[in-house]
């Protein structure tokens, strides 16, 4: 176990020798201390280690992360896990906007609520949310699965391409070209299995399914008013 | 009995009537690429002021004239370094296909100089072909992938382009191919229209620390770049300087596009000469001039407005459609498939149709057979090469050992337009029109 301590070494420091660190080695477990909400704490990572940080964080916490596991036992600011590519990154609080924006794999849990604009430009990634999540979720979501336990902010999966989202919550609104799907058998199977993956205790049965109609695809003055 | 002569209107003349009975029938905005097609003030209306006996020039044949550019000397522990300050701008893997690309690459790279990647991120042939490859980071993130950003010699963010800036990208369904959208991530044949805002960062406190956490991901290594469209370059250029730039990079409304809506390219944005000056000016006004490098795009065709533009204050410049051009964009050859567009050599701007008559703008594999890469690459070449050469040339006769001595001092303007947007005296004056109240 390696411990930084971020009141006395600075963010710099701490992902550059998470950077260093190579296939033979055997650094593998870190606790990050005093994090006081820095921005960019472990971003960039590929390597397989596994990182709790204790305390909240600021913008980009585990972006274009890779392969790493990443704890935050607090709050998480604007854009967690940014083009998060495989790898785990968990929040034990709330997270702020653009979580897990444009994510092309890997696994993002918010155990509290998500704010405005979660799993924008999703392209891949699965996140599942144990609380609510702001407007403009899934915005031009491109493919992956946004798991909301709670409720949705409004226009919910605007202009989404074939992105899932599934809600076990109210919706306030839904955005251009989002309808809601038939709830197949498959689908509460993934929702479940999402679910157990997340460590998030929710009954698949309550959700409902949520994509695109596809009929912006190609645009047609026909659907001009859908924007 | 004499005729009269046939009046039209100049508020609805015959092209205006067209474009109004176009819309009527199919209640779509006019979408095409190329850049825009109206005249507008451009470098053209700037003269480079000789040496004679107040100043005296360089031997054109024997003395040394060095065009040699860092980028990126602020922050990044690797700067840029570039043989010649002309380099090529970002256009993307699906605009163009992958045999433009490389000879894109294999071009620049004879000479020195650096190529960008665009919307969709990194392809294999345009890695291995270009030596200094700029990786672009786009509001989309199509293909975004940190193995690149890691690859890369410099990080380019884009936050506007000067054909449409506001405006997101757009690729057509008819390029989508398979491969396309697989880099994408998005079905096949859809219309893909990009964001037009970062998924993750909005306004210039956040680019800061966006710009902060690709330095961190990258180890504070690599150059990063802050791409403009210009709109209001004065204010632009100060807040990327505030958030970190190393590089800004400003694109004139001559700056081209391999598609989008039409009233963008002709009526959105500034011109790039009064966008150059303004941004020279906004850097002198931090103190950060030649301490921040500023890259001017949009409209440079010649080594004339390559030395004009350097000695505006830039210090380098940024080519795309002159480049295509070179490549064979809009040549006389397969004249019948520009007919089956409706157009002809000269007067292509059909970009986003896919069906590039020259194999350029397009991915059907048989078209793109039509440009071969290794042609292509040597009139790349050929081209920055002349470029670069014309530029020695007029700065030797300004006295100039560097082409970044190149002055104001040196320009004079052929038009009142041109000597208020380029801060300089109308020809045979000292007067430049907005200065001391004049």
């Amino acid at each position: 176990m390696i411990e930084i301590d971020l009141a006395q070494s600075s963010v710099r420091e701490l992902n550059q020798r998470l950077h260093r660190i190579g296939p033979g080695d055997n650094e593998h477990h870190w606790h990050v201390v005093n994090p006081n909400g820095a921005h960019a704490i472990a971003v960039g990572l590929t390597a397989p280690v596994h990182i709790e940080i204790r305390g909240h964080v600021g913008y980009y916490c585990a972006g274009m992360n890779a392969v790493a596991t990443v704890v935050v036992d607090g709050h998480a600011g604007t854009g967690l896990a940014e083009n998060i590519m495989s790898g785990l990154v968990r929040v034990r609080g709330n997270a702020a906007q653009s979580a897990a924006a444009s994510g092309r794999g890997g696994l993002v849990v918010i155990e509290g609520d998500a704010s405005a604009r979660c799993g924008i430009s999703m392209k891949g990634v699965t996140i599942v949310v144990g609380g609510s999540v702001g407007h403009m979720s899934a915005f031009m979501g491109q493919s992956g699965a946004l798991v909301i336990c709670g409720d949705a902010g409004h226009d919910l999966g605007d202009s989404i391409y074939e992105a899932d989202i599934f809600v076990g919550g109210k919706i306030a609104s839904l955005g251009a070209d989002c309808v809601e799907k038939e709830m197949t058998p498959a689908d509460f199977d993934r929702v479940a299995a999402l679910l157990g993956c997340a460590q998030i205790a929710a009954d698949a049965e309550r959700f409902r399914h949520y994509g695109s109609a596809r009929r912006l695809y190609n645009f047609r003055i026909d659907h001009a008013a859908e924007y | 009995m004499i005729s009269a002569p046939r009046r039209y209107s100049a508020a609805f003349s015959p092209e205006i009537i067209a474009e109004i009975e176009r819309a009527a029938d199919e209640g779509l905005y006019r979408i095409r690429g190329f850049g825009t097609l109206r005249p507008l003030p451009s470098f053209d209306d700037l003269v480079l002021l000789g040496a004679s006996i107040s100043r005296y020039s360089l031997e054109g044949y024997r003395e040394r004239c060095a065009t040699n550019v860092t980028l990126g000397t602020r922050f990044a522990k690797k700067p840029i370094e570039l043989q010649i300050p002309i380099t090529i701008a970002g256009m993307s893997f699906g605009a163009l296909g992958a045999n433009a690309k490389r000879a894109l690459g294999r071009g620049a790279s004879a000479v020195g100089t650096s190529t960008t990647t665009g919307d969709g991120g990194m392809s294999e042939e345009e890695r291995a072909e270009s030596k200094i490859l700029v990786y672009q980071v786009l509001p989309s993130r199509y293909g975004f992938d940190p193995e690149h950003l890691r690859a890369c010699e410099g990080i380019e963010i884009v936050v506007g382009q000067g054909a449409k800036p506001g405006g997101g990208g757009m690729l057509l369904g008819q390029k989508i191919t398979e491969r396309v959208a697989e880099m994408r991530t998005l079905p096949a044949g859809i219309d893909q229209r990009s964001a037009c805002r970062h998924p993750d960062w909005t306004g210039p406190d956040d680019l800061t620390i966006k710009i902060t956490e690709l330095r961190e991901a990258t180890d504070w290594e690599k150059p990063v770049f802050v791409k403009i469209g210009s709109a209001r370059p004065r204010y632009d250029v100060q807040l990327a300087v505030k958030a970190g730039a190393d590089v800004v990079v400003l694109d004139g409304m001559q700056g081209g596009t391999g598609a989008t809506q039409e009233v963008f390219i002709e009526h959105a944005g500034i011109p790039s000469l009064p966008a150059l000056r303004q941004a020279v000016e906004a850097l002198d006004e931090l103190g950060m001039h030649r301490k921040v490098q500023l890259v001017i795009s949009g409209g440079i065709r010649s080594g004339a407005d390559v030395a004009k533009a350097l000695a505006m204050g830039a210090d380098a410049v940024s080519i795309g459609t002159a480049a295509l051009v070179a490549l064979g964009c809009n040549r006389a050859i397969h004249v019948g498939d520009y007919a089956a567009l409706g157009t002809e050599p000269g007067a292509c701007h059909h970009c986003h149709t896919g069906r590039c008559p020259v194999g350029i703008a397009t991915q059907d594999p048989a078209l793109e057979t039509r440009l071969d890469v290794a042609e292509g690459a040597r009139r790349i070449r050929n081209f920055l090469t002349v470029l670069t050469m014309e530029a020695q040339t007029l700065a030797r006769a300004c006295g100039k050992s560097h082409l970044h001595n190149l002055e104001p001092q040196d320009l004079a303007a052929l038009t009142l337009e041109a000597a208020a947007m380029a801060g300089v005296p109308l020809a045979g004056t000292d007067w430049i029109p907005g200065r001391n109240g004049c």
